[in-house]
Protein backbone atom coordinates (compact mmCIF):
# COMPACT_ATOMS: atom_id res chain seq x y z
CA UNK A 1 0.00 0.00 0.00
CA UNK A 2 1.46 3.44 -0.90
CA UNK A 3 1.12 6.20 0.92
CA UNK A 4 0.96 9.93 0.37
CA UNK A 5 3.27 11.55 2.98
CA UNK A 6 1.98 15.15 3.56
CA UNK A 7 1.47 17.13 6.83
CA UNK A 8 -1.29 14.72 7.64
CA UNK A 9 -0.71 11.79 10.07
CA UNK A 10 -0.23 9.03 8.13
CA UNK A 11 -2.67 6.72 9.35
CA UNK A 12 -5.30 9.21 8.09
CA UNK A 13 -5.57 8.18 4.25
CA UNK A 14 -6.52 4.42 5.69
CA UNK A 15 -9.32 5.28 7.97
CA UNK A 16 -10.42 8.12 5.01
CA UNK A 17 -10.80 4.87 3.00
CA UNK A 18 -12.87 3.08 5.30
CA UNK A 19 -15.12 6.13 5.62
CA UNK A 20 -18.34 6.80 3.25
CA UNK A 21 -18.67 9.72 1.68
CA UNK A 22 -20.88 11.89 3.36
CA UNK A 23 -20.89 10.18 6.34
CA UNK A 24 -21.99 11.89 9.76
CA UNK A 25 -18.89 10.97 11.89
CA UNK A 26 -17.82 11.43 15.80
CA UNK A 27 -14.44 11.75 16.42
CA UNK A 28 -13.48 11.32 20.06
CA UNK A 29 -10.70 12.91 21.21
CA UNK A 30 -10.76 15.42 18.10
CA UNK A 31 -7.69 16.87 19.60
CA UNK A 32 -7.26 20.27 17.04
CA UNK A 33 -9.77 18.83 14.58
CA UNK A 34 -7.42 17.53 12.03
CA UNK A 35 -8.56 14.30 11.26
CA UNK A 36 -12.28 15.42 11.11
CA UNK A 37 -11.14 18.60 8.98
CA UNK A 38 -9.14 16.22 6.56
CA UNK A 39 -12.09 13.87 6.38
CA UNK A 40 -13.89 16.58 5.55
CA UNK A 41 -12.13 17.57 2.52
CA UNK A 42 -11.41 13.88 1.13
CA UNK A 43 -15.24 12.47 2.51
CA UNK A 44 -16.89 15.49 2.87
CA UNK A 45 -18.53 14.42 6.13
CA UNK A 46 -20.34 15.94 8.62
CA UNK A 47 -19.93 15.51 12.32
CA UNK A 48 -18.82 16.32 15.82
CA UNK A 49 -15.89 16.17 17.77
CA UNK A 50 -15.09 15.52 21.67
CA UNK A 51 -12.00 16.93 22.98
CA UNK A 52 -11.67 17.39 26.81
CA UNK A 53 -8.17 19.72 26.53
CA UNK A 54 -9.18 23.66 26.60
CA UNK A 55 -6.22 24.59 24.60
CA UNK A 56 -6.87 21.65 21.75
CA UNK A 57 -10.63 22.62 22.00
CA UNK A 58 -9.95 25.92 21.05
CA UNK A 59 -7.99 25.17 18.04
CA UNK A 60 -10.57 22.61 16.98
CA UNK A 61 -13.04 25.40 16.90
CA UNK A 62 -10.59 27.98 15.18
CA UNK A 63 -10.79 25.85 12.33
CA UNK A 64 -14.77 25.56 12.50
CA UNK A 65 -14.98 21.63 13.89
CA UNK A 66 -18.28 21.41 16.04
CA UNK A 67 -16.40 20.45 19.14
CA UNK A 68 -17.81 19.56 22.23
CA UNK A 69 -15.80 19.66 25.41
CA UNK A 70 -17.20 16.75 27.55
CA UNK A 71 -15.23 14.15 29.43
CA UNK A 72 -15.62 10.66 27.58
CA UNK A 73 -14.92 8.51 30.62
CA UNK A 74 -18.50 9.02 31.45
CA UNK A 75 -20.09 7.76 28.41
CA UNK A 76 -21.54 9.12 25.64
CA UNK A 77 -25.01 9.86 27.26
CA UNK A 78 -25.49 13.21 24.21
CA UNK A 79 -25.86 11.09 21.67
CA UNK A 80 -28.56 8.64 20.97
CA UNK A 81 -28.41 4.85 19.60
CA UNK A 82 -27.11 4.62 15.84
CA UNK A 83 -26.85 8.07 15.77
CA UNK A 84 -23.39 7.95 13.56
CA UNK A 85 -21.96 6.59 10.45
CA UNK A 86 -19.15 6.19 12.04
CA UNK A 87 -17.32 6.80 15.64
CA UNK A 88 -13.64 7.19 15.77
CA UNK A 89 -11.18 6.87 18.62
CA UNK A 90 -7.58 7.26 17.28
CA UNK A 91 -4.49 6.74 19.49
CA UNK A 92 -6.80 7.68 22.29
CA UNK A 93 -7.86 4.24 23.86
CA UNK A 94 -4.65 3.89 25.33
CA UNK A 95 -4.87 6.76 27.47
CA UNK A 96 -8.33 5.76 28.65
CA UNK A 97 -9.66 4.43 31.97
CA UNK A 98 -12.99 2.70 31.21
CA UNK A 99 -11.61 1.02 27.96
CA UNK A 100 -14.43 -1.10 27.43
CA UNK A 101 -17.70 0.76 28.42
CA UNK A 102 -16.34 3.58 25.69
CA UNK A 103 -16.14 0.69 23.56
CA UNK A 104 -19.37 -0.52 24.10
CA UNK A 105 -20.63 3.11 24.02
CA UNK A 106 -18.72 3.43 21.01
CA UNK A 107 -20.97 0.46 19.23
CA UNK A 108 -24.05 1.61 20.68
CA UNK A 109 -23.95 5.60 19.08
CA UNK A 110 -21.85 4.39 15.48
CA UNK A 111 -23.07 2.06 13.27
CA UNK A 112 -19.14 1.72 12.24
CA UNK A 113 -16.31 2.22 15.24
CA UNK A 114 -13.03 2.84 14.11
CA UNK A 115 -10.10 2.60 16.72
CA UNK A 116 -6.30 3.26 16.42
CA UNK A 117 -3.78 2.62 19.00
CA UNK A 118 -0.02 1.80 19.24
CA UNK A 119 0.75 -2.16 19.31
CA UNK A 120 2.55 -2.26 22.59
CA UNK A 121 3.59 -5.79 20.97
CA UNK A 122 5.70 -3.94 18.96
CA UNK A 123 9.23 -5.57 18.92
CA UNK A 124 11.26 -2.63 19.88
CA UNK A 125 8.93 -1.36 23.12
CA UNK A 126 9.65 -5.87 23.38
CA UNK A 127 13.45 -5.51 23.22
CA UNK A 128 12.99 -2.30 25.38
CA UNK A 129 10.98 -4.35 27.88
CA UNK A 130 13.76 -7.17 27.73
CA UNK A 131 16.39 -4.05 29.10
CA UNK A 132 14.33 -3.92 32.08
CA UNK A 133 12.61 -0.46 30.98
CA UNK A 134 9.33 0.80 29.76
CA UNK A 135 9.30 1.19 25.90
CA UNK A 136 9.66 4.58 23.98
CA UNK A 137 8.87 4.74 21.07
CA UNK A 138 7.85 7.43 18.12
CA UNK A 139 4.14 6.28 18.84
CA UNK A 140 4.61 6.17 22.67
CA UNK A 141 6.84 9.23 23.23
CA UNK A 142 5.88 9.37 26.75
CA UNK A 143 8.46 8.36 29.85
CA UNK A 144 6.65 6.18 32.62
CA UNK A 145 6.53 9.25 35.11
CA UNK A 146 4.55 11.04 33.07
CA UNK A 147 2.88 9.33 30.05
CA UNK A 148 -1.14 9.82 30.24
CA UNK A 149 -1.49 6.09 29.35
CA UNK A 150 -3.03 3.62 31.52
CA UNK A 151 -3.93 1.35 29.45
CA UNK A 152 -1.97 -0.10 26.64
CA UNK A 153 -2.23 -3.16 24.93
CA UNK A 154 -1.21 -5.44 22.02
CA UNK A 155 -2.92 -6.39 18.96
CA UNK A 156 -3.26 -9.73 20.41
CA UNK A 157 -4.90 -8.34 23.40
CA UNK A 158 -7.11 -6.33 20.67
CA UNK A 159 -8.22 -9.26 19.28
CA UNK A 160 -8.69 -10.66 22.49
CA UNK A 161 -11.44 -7.90 23.54
CA UNK A 162 -13.21 -8.07 20.14
CA UNK A 163 -13.76 -11.92 20.88
CA UNK A 164 -14.68 -11.91 24.15
CA UNK A 165 -17.00 -8.96 23.64
CA UNK A 166 -18.13 -10.28 20.30
CA UNK A 167 -17.09 -6.85 18.38
CA UNK A 168 -17.14 -7.75 14.43
CA UNK A 169 -14.30 -6.79 13.14
CA UNK A 170 -14.45 -5.80 9.67
CA UNK A 171 -10.90 -4.93 9.10
CA UNK A 172 -7.63 -4.45 10.36
CA UNK A 173 -4.67 -3.16 9.38
CA UNK A 174 -1.17 -2.60 10.83
CA UNK A 175 1.17 -0.49 9.88
CA UNK A 176 4.97 0.57 11.34
CA UNK A 177 5.81 4.05 9.50
CA UNK A 178 4.04 4.62 6.69
CA UNK A 179 4.08 0.69 5.67
CA UNK A 180 1.97 -1.95 5.58
CA UNK A 181 2.76 -4.86 7.53
CA UNK A 182 1.49 -8.28 7.12
CA UNK A 183 3.61 -11.00 8.53
CA UNK A 184 3.99 -11.37 12.38
CA UNK A 185 2.02 -7.57 12.63
CA UNK A 186 2.03 -7.99 16.19
CA UNK A 187 5.90 -8.25 16.35
CA UNK A 188 6.17 -6.14 13.45
CA UNK A 189 3.60 -3.50 13.72
CA UNK A 190 3.97 -0.06 15.51
CA UNK A 191 0.64 0.94 14.56
CA UNK A 192 -2.73 -0.69 14.42
CA UNK A 193 -6.14 0.47 13.33
CA UNK A 194 -9.37 -1.37 13.47
CA UNK A 195 -12.77 -1.49 11.21
CA UNK A 196 -15.48 -2.79 13.40
CA UNK A 197 -19.16 -2.75 13.02
CA UNK A 198 -21.79 -3.62 15.71
CA UNK A 199 -24.45 -5.61 14.90
CA UNK B 1 -1.48 44.30 18.31
CA UNK B 2 -4.46 45.80 18.18
CA UNK B 3 -5.34 48.07 21.47
CA UNK B 4 -8.76 46.88 23.48
CA UNK B 5 -10.64 50.56 23.41
CA UNK B 6 -13.56 51.64 25.74
CA UNK B 7 -16.84 52.65 23.37
CA UNK B 8 -16.52 56.23 24.97
CA UNK B 9 -20.14 58.14 25.34
CA UNK B 10 -23.58 56.26 24.23
CA UNK B 11 -26.90 57.49 24.11
CA UNK B 12 -29.88 55.39 24.45
CA UNK B 13 -33.11 55.59 22.01
CA UNK B 14 -36.99 54.61 22.29
CA UNK B 15 -38.67 51.92 20.06
CA UNK B 16 -42.25 53.02 19.99
CA UNK B 17 -44.68 50.41 19.13
CA UNK B 18 -47.98 51.36 18.41
CA UNK B 19 -48.79 47.58 17.45
CA UNK B 20 -50.43 45.56 20.44
CA UNK B 21 -48.21 42.81 21.51
CA UNK B 22 -51.01 39.49 22.41
CA UNK B 23 -48.86 38.55 25.94
CA UNK B 24 -48.47 34.59 26.39
CA UNK B 25 -50.62 35.33 29.66
CA UNK B 26 -53.25 36.28 27.20
CA UNK B 27 -53.61 39.78 27.73
CA UNK B 28 -52.93 42.41 25.27
CA UNK B 29 -49.84 45.38 25.72
CA UNK B 30 -51.70 47.73 23.18
CA UNK B 31 -48.57 49.96 22.78
CA UNK B 32 -45.21 49.88 24.21
CA UNK B 33 -41.71 51.20 24.08
CA UNK B 34 -38.97 49.99 24.42
CA UNK B 35 -35.69 51.77 25.12
CA UNK B 36 -32.32 50.42 23.44
CA UNK B 37 -29.04 51.08 22.10
CA UNK B 38 -26.39 50.82 19.47
CA UNK B 39 -22.60 50.50 19.42
CA UNK B 40 -21.01 49.99 16.01
CA UNK B 41 -22.72 50.77 12.20
CA UNK B 42 -24.92 48.75 10.51
CA UNK B 43 -22.89 47.75 7.79
CA UNK B 44 -24.66 48.11 4.25
CA UNK B 45 -25.49 44.43 3.64
CA UNK B 46 -27.08 44.81 7.00
CA UNK B 47 -25.75 41.41 7.92
CA UNK B 48 -23.33 42.18 11.02
CA UNK B 49 -25.96 43.26 13.84
CA UNK B 50 -25.29 41.29 16.86
CA UNK B 51 -28.48 41.57 19.78
CA UNK B 52 -27.42 41.12 23.31
CA UNK B 53 -29.75 39.53 25.78
CA UNK B 54 -29.65 40.82 29.30
CA UNK B 55 -30.31 38.69 32.75
CA UNK B 56 -32.06 39.36 35.61
CA UNK B 57 -31.06 42.85 36.34
CA UNK B 58 -29.64 44.08 33.48
CA UNK B 59 -30.61 46.20 30.76
CA UNK B 60 -30.34 48.13 27.37
CA UNK B 61 -26.90 49.89 28.27
CA UNK B 62 -24.27 47.07 27.62
CA UNK B 63 -21.34 49.49 26.76
CA UNK B 64 -19.75 52.34 27.25
CA UNK B 65 -20.93 55.50 29.55
CA UNK B 66 -23.68 58.30 29.38
CA UNK B 67 -20.89 61.23 30.36
CA UNK B 68 -17.38 61.49 31.28
CA UNK B 69 -18.58 62.11 34.62
CA UNK B 70 -19.97 58.47 35.08
CA UNK B 71 -18.55 55.84 36.97
CA UNK B 72 -20.14 52.89 35.55
CA UNK B 73 -20.22 51.73 32.56
CA UNK B 74 -22.68 49.28 30.57
CA UNK B 75 -23.01 45.91 32.32
CA UNK B 76 -21.08 44.06 29.69
CA UNK B 77 -18.11 46.65 28.68
CA UNK B 78 -15.80 44.01 29.19
CA UNK B 79 -16.97 42.17 26.26
CA UNK B 80 -18.20 45.03 23.95
CA UNK B 81 -16.57 47.48 22.23
CA UNK B 82 -13.22 48.18 19.56
CA UNK B 83 -11.27 45.17 19.34
CA UNK B 84 -13.02 44.01 22.69
CA UNK B 85 -14.42 39.99 21.90
CA UNK B 86 -17.69 41.28 20.75
CA UNK B 87 -15.61 43.63 18.37
CA UNK B 88 -17.97 46.94 17.60
CA UNK B 89 -15.37 47.77 14.41
CA UNK B 90 -16.74 44.60 12.90
CA UNK B 91 -20.28 44.50 14.91
CA UNK B 92 -23.27 46.44 14.98
CA UNK B 93 -24.17 45.61 18.35
CA UNK B 94 -27.88 46.18 20.18
CA UNK B 95 -29.01 46.04 24.02
CA UNK B 96 -32.51 46.26 24.87
CA UNK B 97 -34.17 46.47 28.28
CA UNK B 98 -37.15 43.89 28.28
CA UNK B 99 -40.96 44.37 28.59
CA UNK B 100 -41.08 44.96 32.10
CA UNK B 101 -37.87 46.43 33.23
CA UNK B 102 -37.54 49.85 34.64
CA UNK B 103 -34.78 51.78 32.77
CA UNK B 104 -36.98 53.54 30.17
CA UNK B 105 -38.97 50.02 28.26
CA UNK B 106 -42.43 49.98 29.49
CA UNK B 107 -42.76 48.03 32.87
CA UNK B 108 -44.50 48.84 36.30
CA UNK B 109 -43.07 52.25 36.48
CA UNK B 110 -43.93 53.75 33.64
CA UNK B 111 -47.02 55.75 32.79
CA UNK B 112 -50.63 54.06 31.63
CA UNK B 113 -51.77 56.06 29.45
CA UNK B 114 -55.26 55.13 30.38
CA UNK B 115 -54.85 56.01 33.96
CA UNK B 116 -51.84 58.55 33.08
CA UNK B 117 -50.61 56.78 36.36
CA UNK B 118 -47.83 54.63 36.71
CA UNK B 119 -48.39 50.75 35.73
CA UNK B 120 -47.78 49.43 39.07
CA UNK B 121 -49.83 46.17 39.76
CA UNK B 122 -51.18 46.31 36.94
CA UNK B 123 -48.51 46.01 34.49
CA UNK B 124 -48.97 42.17 33.34
CA UNK B 125 -46.71 39.54 33.67
CA UNK B 126 -44.43 39.42 30.84
CA UNK B 127 -42.50 36.11 29.58
CA UNK B 128 -39.51 34.82 27.46
CA UNK B 129 -41.96 34.53 24.98
CA UNK B 130 -43.36 38.30 24.84
CA UNK B 131 -39.62 39.41 25.02
CA UNK B 132 -38.03 37.99 22.10
CA UNK B 133 -41.26 38.92 20.22
CA UNK B 134 -40.83 42.37 21.03
CA UNK B 135 -37.43 42.25 20.28
CA UNK B 136 -38.14 40.98 16.71
CA UNK B 137 -40.38 44.42 16.36
CA UNK B 138 -37.56 46.28 16.88
CA UNK B 139 -34.99 44.31 15.10
CA UNK B 140 -37.86 44.80 11.98
CA UNK B 141 -38.30 48.22 12.86
CA UNK B 142 -34.09 49.06 12.03
CA UNK B 143 -34.58 47.15 8.78
CA UNK B 144 -32.39 43.91 9.67
CA UNK B 145 -34.20 41.04 8.27
CA UNK B 146 -31.38 38.33 10.04
CA UNK B 147 -29.25 38.75 13.19
CA UNK B 148 -25.43 37.63 12.63
CA UNK B 149 -26.32 36.73 16.28
CA UNK B 150 -27.82 36.75 19.83
CA UNK B 151 -25.89 36.25 22.83
CA UNK B 152 -27.03 35.58 26.40
CA UNK B 153 -26.48 34.65 29.79
CA UNK B 154 -28.51 32.75 32.55
CA UNK B 155 -31.99 34.92 31.79
CA UNK B 156 -30.17 35.97 28.74
CA UNK B 157 -29.48 32.76 27.26
CA UNK B 158 -32.95 31.83 27.29
CA UNK B 159 -33.81 34.59 24.99
CA UNK B 160 -31.67 33.26 23.14
CA UNK B 161 -33.04 29.84 22.93
CA UNK B 162 -36.27 31.07 22.50
CA UNK B 163 -35.05 33.62 19.61
CA UNK B 164 -33.50 30.48 17.62
CA UNK B 165 -37.22 28.85 17.96
CA UNK B 166 -39.28 31.38 17.26
CA UNK B 167 -37.37 33.25 14.43
CA UNK B 168 -35.21 30.31 12.86
CA UNK B 169 -34.92 32.55 9.72
CA UNK B 170 -33.93 35.47 11.28
CA UNK B 171 -30.74 34.38 13.15
CA UNK B 172 -27.86 32.90 11.80
CA UNK B 173 -26.04 32.28 15.32
CA UNK B 174 -26.99 31.90 19.07
CA UNK B 175 -24.35 31.82 21.75
CA UNK B 176 -25.78 30.55 24.88
CA UNK B 177 -23.94 30.75 27.95
CA UNK B 178 -24.74 29.80 31.61
CA UNK B 179 -28.37 29.13 30.98
CA UNK B 180 -31.11 26.08 30.94
CA UNK B 181 -33.98 24.89 29.07
CA UNK B 182 -35.81 25.48 31.82
CA UNK B 183 -35.65 26.32 35.16
CA UNK B 184 -34.98 23.39 38.19
CA UNK B 185 -37.42 23.51 41.26
CA UNK B 186 -34.34 24.45 43.38
CA UNK B 187 -33.81 27.15 41.36
CA UNK B 188 -37.87 28.28 41.27
CA UNK B 189 -37.73 28.14 45.20
CA UNK B 190 -35.61 30.95 45.34
CA UNK B 191 -37.12 32.77 43.22
CA UNK B 192 -39.93 32.46 45.14
CA UNK B 193 -38.10 33.28 49.00
CA UNK B 194 -37.06 36.47 47.18
CA UNK B 195 -40.21 37.31 45.67
CA UNK B 196 -41.74 36.43 49.54
CA UNK B 197 -39.40 38.52 50.78
CA UNK B 198 -40.55 41.57 48.46
CA UNK B 199 -44.11 40.92 48.44
CA UNK B 200 -44.59 40.50 52.23
CA UNK B 201 -42.44 44.32 52.60
CA UNK B 202 -45.32 46.23 54.38
CA UNK B 203 -43.72 49.05 51.49
CA UNK B 204 -44.65 47.07 48.52
CA UNK B 205 -48.54 47.21 49.07
CA UNK B 206 -49.94 45.34 45.91
CA UNK B 207 -46.73 46.80 43.86
CA UNK B 208 -48.70 50.23 43.85
CA UNK B 209 -46.09 51.76 45.80
CA UNK B 210 -44.56 54.95 43.27
CA UNK B 211 -47.08 57.65 44.03
CA UNK B 212 -46.14 57.09 47.63
CA UNK B 213 -42.46 57.08 47.21
CA UNK B 214 -42.24 54.06 49.57
CA UNK B 215 -40.08 51.34 47.75
CA UNK B 216 -40.33 48.08 49.43
CA UNK B 217 -36.47 47.92 50.43
CA UNK B 218 -36.09 46.01 52.69
CA UNK B 219 -37.43 42.96 50.82
CA UNK B 220 -35.35 44.10 48.10
CA UNK B 221 -32.35 44.26 49.44
CA UNK B 222 -32.58 40.27 51.46
CA UNK B 223 -34.15 39.51 47.84
CA UNK B 224 -30.73 40.42 46.18
CA UNK B 225 -29.02 38.89 48.97
CA UNK B 226 -30.33 35.88 48.72
CA UNK B 227 -29.38 35.90 45.16
CA UNK B 228 -25.87 36.98 45.31
CA UNK B 229 -25.18 33.65 47.70
CA UNK B 230 -26.60 31.57 44.93
CA UNK B 231 -24.36 33.09 42.12
CA UNK B 232 -21.15 32.43 43.64
CA UNK B 233 -19.80 29.48 44.81
CA UNK B 234 -19.55 28.06 48.00
CA UNK B 235 -15.11 28.14 47.09
CA UNK B 236 -15.00 31.97 45.72
CA UNK B 237 -17.23 32.75 49.18
CA UNK B 238 -14.52 30.80 51.14
CA UNK B 239 -11.36 32.23 49.37
CA UNK B 240 -12.68 35.89 49.09
CA UNK B 241 -14.63 35.98 52.87
CA UNK B 242 -13.45 32.68 54.84
CA UNK B 243 -14.23 33.69 58.31
CA UNK B 244 -12.42 37.02 58.03
CA UNK B 245 -13.56 39.29 60.71
CA UNK B 246 -14.55 43.19 60.70
CA UNK B 247 -13.45 43.99 63.94
CA UNK B 248 -10.62 42.33 65.46
CA UNK B 249 -12.88 40.35 68.09
CA UNK B 250 -16.22 39.08 68.28
CA UNK B 251 -18.64 41.88 69.21
CA UNK B 252 -21.39 39.28 70.99
CA UNK B 253 -24.39 42.00 69.13
CA UNK B 254 -26.33 41.66 65.89
CA UNK B 255 -24.45 43.81 64.10
CA UNK B 256 -22.38 43.00 61.30
CA UNK B 257 -19.80 40.50 62.78
CA UNK B 258 -18.40 38.57 59.51
CA UNK B 259 -16.51 39.90 56.00
CA UNK B 260 -19.23 38.30 53.82
CA UNK B 261 -22.55 39.80 55.79
CA UNK B 262 -20.81 43.22 55.09
CA UNK B 263 -20.41 42.40 51.43
CA UNK B 264 -23.96 40.99 51.45
CA UNK B 265 -25.58 44.41 53.24
CA UNK B 266 -23.48 46.51 50.90
CA UNK B 267 -24.77 44.48 47.75
CA UNK B 268 -28.49 44.88 48.96
CA UNK B 269 -28.70 48.05 50.05
CA UNK B 270 -26.73 49.14 46.73
CA UNK B 271 -29.24 47.45 44.77
CA UNK B 272 -32.33 48.89 46.90
CA UNK B 273 -31.53 51.81 45.83
CA UNK B 274 -31.05 51.23 42.77
CA UNK B 275 -33.67 48.28 41.14
CA UNK B 276 -37.28 48.54 40.97
CA UNK B 277 -38.97 45.94 43.17
CA UNK B 278 -41.79 45.01 40.78
CA UNK B 279 -39.31 44.58 37.82
CA UNK B 280 -37.17 42.46 40.06
CA UNK B 281 -40.38 40.13 40.96
CA UNK B 282 -41.31 40.12 37.16
CA UNK B 283 -38.19 38.61 35.54
CA UNK B 284 -37.85 36.02 38.49
CA UNK B 285 -41.46 35.22 37.17
CA UNK B 286 -40.46 34.43 33.47
CA UNK B 287 -37.66 32.82 34.60
CA UNK B 288 -39.51 30.37 36.20
CA UNK B 289 -42.27 30.07 33.78
CA UNK B 290 -39.92 29.50 30.43
CA UNK B 291 -39.95 26.35 29.76
CA UNK B 292 -39.94 25.43 25.33
CA UNK B 293 -40.28 21.69 26.04
CA UNK B 294 -42.94 21.88 28.42
CA UNK B 295 -41.02 19.58 31.25
CA UNK B 296 -39.59 16.59 29.04
CA UNK B 297 -35.86 16.31 27.87
CA UNK B 298 -37.36 14.40 24.64
CA UNK B 299 -39.56 17.08 24.06
CA UNK B 300 -36.96 19.38 23.64
CA UNK B 301 -35.73 17.92 21.13
CA UNK B 302 -39.11 18.33 18.85
CA UNK B 303 -38.91 21.76 19.76
CA UNK B 304 -35.64 22.40 18.26
CA UNK B 305 -36.88 20.66 15.02
CA UNK B 306 -36.80 23.91 13.04
CA UNK B 307 -33.71 26.02 14.40
CA UNK B 308 -31.38 26.95 11.68
CA UNK B 309 -28.94 29.13 13.26
CA UNK B 310 -25.70 28.02 14.57
CA UNK B 311 -25.01 27.45 18.34
CA UNK B 312 -22.11 27.99 20.81
CA UNK B 313 -22.79 26.65 24.29
CA UNK B 314 -20.89 27.75 27.25
CA UNK B 315 -21.27 26.47 30.89
CA UNK B 316 -19.00 26.91 33.95
CA UNK B 317 -17.51 24.23 36.01
CA UNK B 318 -19.08 26.29 39.31
CA UNK B 319 -22.39 27.57 38.27
CA UNK B 320 -24.72 25.44 40.49
CA UNK B 321 -27.57 27.44 39.52
CA UNK B 322 -27.13 27.01 36.12
CA UNK B 323 -24.88 24.26 35.82
CA UNK B 324 -23.11 22.14 33.05
CA UNK B 325 -25.36 19.51 33.08
CA UNK B 326 -28.42 21.95 32.44
CA UNK B 327 -26.51 23.26 29.66
CA UNK B 328 -25.23 19.78 28.26
CA UNK B 329 -29.67 19.24 28.11
CA UNK B 330 -29.41 22.01 25.62
CA UNK B 331 -26.59 20.59 23.48
CA UNK B 332 -28.03 16.98 23.21
CA UNK B 333 -31.35 18.60 21.68
CA UNK B 334 -29.28 20.33 19.17
CA UNK B 335 -27.48 17.40 18.73
CA UNK B 336 -30.75 15.04 18.06
CA UNK B 337 -31.39 17.35 14.77
CA UNK B 338 -27.76 17.56 13.67
CA UNK B 339 -27.27 21.12 14.45
CA UNK B 340 -24.06 22.57 14.26
CA UNK B 341 -22.97 23.21 17.86
CA UNK B 342 -19.69 23.76 20.04
CA UNK B 343 -20.16 23.35 23.65
CA UNK B 344 -17.03 24.55 25.82
CA UNK B 345 -17.08 23.71 30.12
CA UNK B 346 -14.89 26.66 31.54
CA UNK B 347 -13.34 25.58 34.54
CA UNK B 348 -14.19 28.99 36.68
CA UNK B 349 -14.77 29.47 40.67
CA UNK B 350 -16.68 32.22 40.33
CA UNK B 351 -20.61 30.35 40.36
CA UNK B 352 -22.54 31.79 38.20
CA UNK B 353 -21.13 35.15 38.21
CA UNK B 354 -18.21 34.07 36.16
CA UNK B 355 -20.54 34.54 32.91
CA UNK B 356 -20.20 38.44 33.92
CA UNK B 357 -16.03 38.03 34.53
CA UNK B 358 -13.20 38.78 32.01
CA UNK B 359 -11.59 35.03 32.18
CA UNK B 360 -8.73 34.95 29.68
CA UNK B 361 -9.95 31.28 27.97
CA UNK B 362 -13.89 32.81 28.39
CA UNK B 363 -13.56 35.89 26.20
CA UNK B 364 -10.64 33.79 24.03
CA UNK B 365 -13.86 31.11 23.13
CA UNK B 366 -16.35 34.46 22.60
CA UNK B 367 -13.97 36.29 20.35
CA UNK B 368 -13.11 33.57 18.53
CA UNK B 369 -16.45 32.46 17.55
CA UNK B 370 -17.87 36.21 16.92
CA UNK B 371 -14.86 36.50 14.30
CA UNK B 372 -16.08 33.50 12.43
CA UNK B 373 -19.60 34.76 12.17
CA UNK B 374 -18.86 37.27 9.53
Amino acid sequence: MKLNKNNYRYDFPIIANWVKPNSKVLDLGCGDGELLNYLKKERNITGYGIEKDPDNWLKSLKTGINVLQVDLEVGLSEFEDDSFDVVILSKTIQSMHNTEEILNEMLRVGKQVIVTFPNFGYWRDRIQSVQGVMPKSKELPYSWFNTPNVHLCTIKDFDDLCKLNRYKIVDRLVLTDTKSVRFFPNLLGALALYNLVNR
Amino acid sequence: MTLKKNIGIVKPEIFKSLNPLRLQSGKILKEYNLIYETYGTLNKKKDNAVLVCHALTGNHHLAGRYSSKDKCPGWWDNLIGPNKPLDTNKFFVIGINNLGGSDGSSGPKSINKQTKKPWGADFPIVTVEDWVNSHEALITSLNISKLAGVVGGSLGGMQVIQWAIRFPEKIKHAVVIAAAPNLTAQNIAFNEVARQSIITDPDFNTGNYYETNTPPRRGLRIARMLGHITYLSDDVMESKFGRKLKNKNYQYDFKTEFEIESYLNYQGDKFAKEFDANTYIRMTKALDYYDPSNGSKRNLSKVFKKIKSKFLVISFTSDWRFSPGRSKEIVKALLDNNIDVKYAEITATSGHDAFLMEEPRYHTILKSYFNSML
